[in-house]
C-alpha cells in the first residue's frame, strides 16, 4: 500500500498512457466494425466470409502482432502506433460480429414498416437499425474493452510504456506487491472503462427503461 | 384507384432463378381497388396475400404485369416517394421501439419535410382521433397495450395523409373484445377520411365486416372470386370460395338487408323498482323493463320478482334490434330474447316495440323472391 503510494504519479502516468492505448483502439475499431457489420449483416453471402476473417484475426498473438507489424507498417518497434493498431484489429475483430447481432437483433416487422415508409438503406441503417442495436453492440464494446486493457499490458514485452511495466519490472526484481500493484490498476482500469460504455449506451437508450405494460 | 394488370409473382426456386418452376406466389391478377373504398383480400394461410399487398409500395417487384395507383405505373415512381405516399399498417404495429408515439407518428411527415413543430401538432390530433390519450404521446411502444399500439400504427400510417393504405392483417394480433372495437373505429375513421384501402385477413368476418369487395384468394394465388360481401356470402362461384366463406352463411348475409318497416307489437312495460305486484298485473310471464328516457334494460321473469325489479333480477341475454339496422339483427333480437318478442329501439336506443321471430321470416322470404325477380335485383345494403 505505501509502495503504492509513493508511486500514485507513476501509476497515475502510466494508467493514462493504458488508457489511451486501449481506449483509442475501441473507438476506431468500433468505427471501422460499423460498415463491417452492416455488410455482415445485409449481404449473406458476404457474411460467412467477414465473420470468420475478422474472428480469425482474434486468435493471432498479440506478442507476434507486436512484432509482425512495424515492418508492415514501417514504424519502429518501440512506436505505440503498432500497439494502437494492434489493438484496433483486435476490436475490429470482436465488434464486427456484436455488430453483426445488434443489426439482426433489430425486430423484422420494426424493419418492415421503416422500409414501408419510405427510409433509404443509409437512413434506415442511421435512424432505425443503428440505435436499436445499441444495446446488443454495447455489450460486444464491454468486452472488448476489457479484452483491451489485458491486452495492451503485453506490449510491456516490447517495451511499450502502459500499467504492464509494473507486471514484467515486479516479476524481473520478485517484488510481488509491484506485481499485485499493476494487476489492481488494470482491474480498476477496466471498470472505469466499463462504467463509461454503461453510462453513455443508457443515455442512447431511454426506451429500454421503461415498463411493459 | 389501385389496378393490378395480370400480375404475377413467382419465388426464385432453390437454384435462385424466378423464371424455372419457382414457386408461384401470386398468379395473373388483375383487380381494382376502386377510390375511397375498402377492398379486402381475403384467403387461407400462403395464398398470397401479403406478397399482393407489398407488390404495391415495391417492397417485393412483380415477376410480370403492372401495377398502377391513379393510372400511373408504381415502377415508373421513385421508390421511396412511392413508399411516403402510402400508408402501410401491418400485424405487430411494427412500430419504432425506441421511439416515443409522438415520434413514432411524425416520421413520414419529417421524411417529407415537414418541420417539427408542424408535424407534432397534427400528430397529436391524430393520437386523439384514433381513440387514445393524448398523455400517451410521451410513451414509448413497450408501454402500451397491444391494441394501442395497433392505433398508433394507424396514426402512424395516416400522419403524411396519404390517398392509399395497405393493411396487412392489422387486427389479427389483438383479442376479439378489441378487435371488434378497432375495427369499428376503423370504419368510423374511414367514412370520415374515404381512403383508397387495400386490406388484407385471413378471417372470413373480420373481410365481410370491412370490405366494401372482397376478393377472395386460393393457394397459389389465385383469385377466386371477386364481389361485394352481401353477394360472396349469398352467391360463392365456387366449393372453394363456400367452403371459405364458412356456415351460417345465409344468416349471416342477413347483416346486409336492412330492416324493413314492419309492424310492432306494443309492449308493456315496467320501470326498475315496480312492485312484484305491478309486475304480475301485467299478466305476461316475462316483462320488459325500461329506464327513464325510454331505453330497454332487460327482461323481468314476472314469478322471479319478489319484492321490487332491481338490476340483479333482470335477464339480459335478448339482443335489442334497431329499427335502422340489419334483418339480421332483427331476427337476433327474436331469437335471442326469452318472451320470444323481440326488441327493437329507435336510432337513439328508446324502445319502439316487439316483434316475434314468426313476424322477421316472411321478410325474409320476401326479400329473397324480389332479389330472384329480375327486375328487383338491386340489394339494400345495411351499412
Ligand atoms: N421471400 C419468399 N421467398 C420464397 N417464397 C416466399 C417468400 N415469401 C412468401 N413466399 C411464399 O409465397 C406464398 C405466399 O406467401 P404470402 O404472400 O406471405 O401469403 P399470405 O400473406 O397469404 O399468408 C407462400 O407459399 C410463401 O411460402
Ligand atoms: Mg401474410
Amino acid at each position: 500500500m505505501t509502495w503504492a503510494l509513493d508511486h500514485i504519479g507513476d501509476i497515475m502516468f502510466r494508467a493514462g498512457q493504458h488508457a489511451w492505448l486501449a481506449g483509442l483502439p475501441l473507438v476506431l475499431g468500433l468505427v471501422i466494425a460499423l460498415p463491417l457489420g452492416w455488410l455482415a449483416a445485409r449481404r449473406p453471402r458476404l457474411r460467412a466470409l467477414l465473420l470468420t476473417t475478422t474472428g480469425l484475426l482474434y486468435t493471432i498473438p498479440s506478442l507476434a502482432l507486436f512484432i509482425l507489424l512495424p515492418p508492415l507498417l514501417g514504424t519502429k518497434i518501440l512506436d505505440p502506433v503498432n500497439v494502437i493498431v494492434a489493438m484496433t484489429v483486435y476490436t475490429v475483430a470482436l465488434l464486427t460480429r456484436t455488430v453483426a447481432d445488434g443489426l439482426f437483433s433489430v425486430d423484422g416487422s420494426t424493419q418492415q414498416a421503416a422500409i414501408a415508409m419510405g427510409y433509404g438503406s443509409f437512413a434506415r441503417f442511421r435512424a432505425v437499425d443503428l440505435p436499436l442495436a445499441v444495446p446488443v453492440i454495447a455489450a460486444g464494446l464491454r468486452v472488448a474493452a476489457v479484452s483491451n486493457v489485458s491486452i495492451v499490458s503485453v506490449s510491456s514485452l516490447i517495451g511499450i510504456s502502459q500499467l504492464g511495466y509494473f507486471l514484467t519490472d515486479g516479476y524481473a526484481r520478485s517484488f510481488p506487491t509491484e506485481v499485485w500493484v499493476g494487476i489492481v490498476a488494470c482491474l480498476l482500469l477496466a471498470l472505469v472503462f466499463d462504467l463509461v460504455i454503461q453510462v453513455v449506451s443508457r443515455v442512447l437508450t431511454p426506451w429500454t427503461r421503461t415498463v411493459a405494460a | 384507384m389501385i389496378r393490378f394488370e395480370g400480375v404475377t409473382k413467382r419465388y426464385a426456386d432453390a437454384s435462385g432463378t424466378e423464371s424455372g418452376d419457382g414457386s408461384v406466389a401470386v398468379d395473373d391478377l388483375t383487380l381494382e381497388a376502386p377510390t375511397g373504398k375498402i377492398t379486402v383480400l381475403v384467403g387461407p394461410s400462403g395464398c398470397g396475400k401479403t406478397t399482393t399487398l407489398r407488390m404495391v409500395n415495391r417492397m417485393i417487384t412483380p415477376t410480370s404485369g403492372t401495377i398502377s395507383i391513379d393510372g400511373r405505373d408504381t415502377a415508373s415512381l421513385d421508390v421511396a416517394e412511392l413508399r411516403r405516399g402510402i400508408g402501410y399498417v401491418i400485424q405487430h404495429a411494427g412500430l419504432f421501439p425506441h421511439r416515443t408515439v409522438l415520434d413514432n407518428v411524425t416520421t413520414v411527415p419529417r421524411l417529407l419535410g415537414t418541420d417539427k413543430r408542424t408535424a407534432r401538432s397534427r400528430a397529436m390530433e391524430l393520437i386523439e382521433r384514433v381513440g387514445l390519450d393524448p398523455a400517451m404521446a410521451r410513451r414509448y411502444p413497450a408501454q402500451l397495450s397491444g391494441g394501442q399500439q395497433q392505433r398508433v400504427g394507424v396514426a402512424r400510417a395516416l400522419a403524411a395523409d396519404p390517398p392509399v393504405m395497405l393493411m396487412d392483417e392489422p387486427f389479427s394480433a389483438v383479442d376479439p373484445v378489441v378487435r371488434e372495437q378497432l375495427q369499428n373505429e376503423f370504419l368510423r375513421l374511414q367514412s370520415d377520411l374515404g381512403k383508397t384501402i387495400l386490406f388484407v385477413t385471413h378471417d372470413i368476418d373480420e373481410a365481410v365486416k370491412l370490405g366494401d369487395q372482397v376478393a377472395v384468394l386460393r393457394v397459389g394465388g389465385v383469385l377466386a372470386q371477386l364481389d361485394s360481401p352481401a353477394t360472396l356470402l349469398a352467391d360463392p362461384v365456387d366449393d372453394f370460395v363456400a367452403g371459405f366463406v364458412g356456415r351460417d352463411r345465409g344468416y349471416r348475409a342477413l347483416s346486409f338487408a336492412a330492416a324493413p318497416e314492419l309492424s310492432l307489437a306494443d309492449e308493456p312495460t315496467v320501470s326498475l323498482g315496480a312492485s312484484a305486484d305491478d309486475v304480475r298485473a301485467v299478466g305476461t310471464p316475462w316483462v320488459l323493463c325500461v329506464g327513464d328516457a325510454g331505453e330497454p334494460l332487460g327482461w323481468v321473469r314476472a314469478a322471479a320478482v319478489e319484492s321490487e325489479v332491481t338490476r340483479t333480477v333482470l335477464h339480459r341475454g335478448g339482443t335489442v334490434a334497431s329499427t335502422t339496422g340489419s334483418l339480421r339483427a332483427l331476427l337476433d333480437a327474436a331469437l335471442s330474447s326469452p318472451s320470444g318478442r323481440g326488441v327493437v329501439a329507435d336510432a337513439d336506443g328508446r324502445l319502439v316495440g316487439t316483434i316475434r321471430a314468426a313476424e322477421v321470416i316472411p321478410a325474409i322470404e320476401a326479400r329473397r323472391d324480389a332479389a330472384a325477380s329480375p327486375t328487383s335485383a338491386e340489394e339494400a345494403t345495411a351499412r
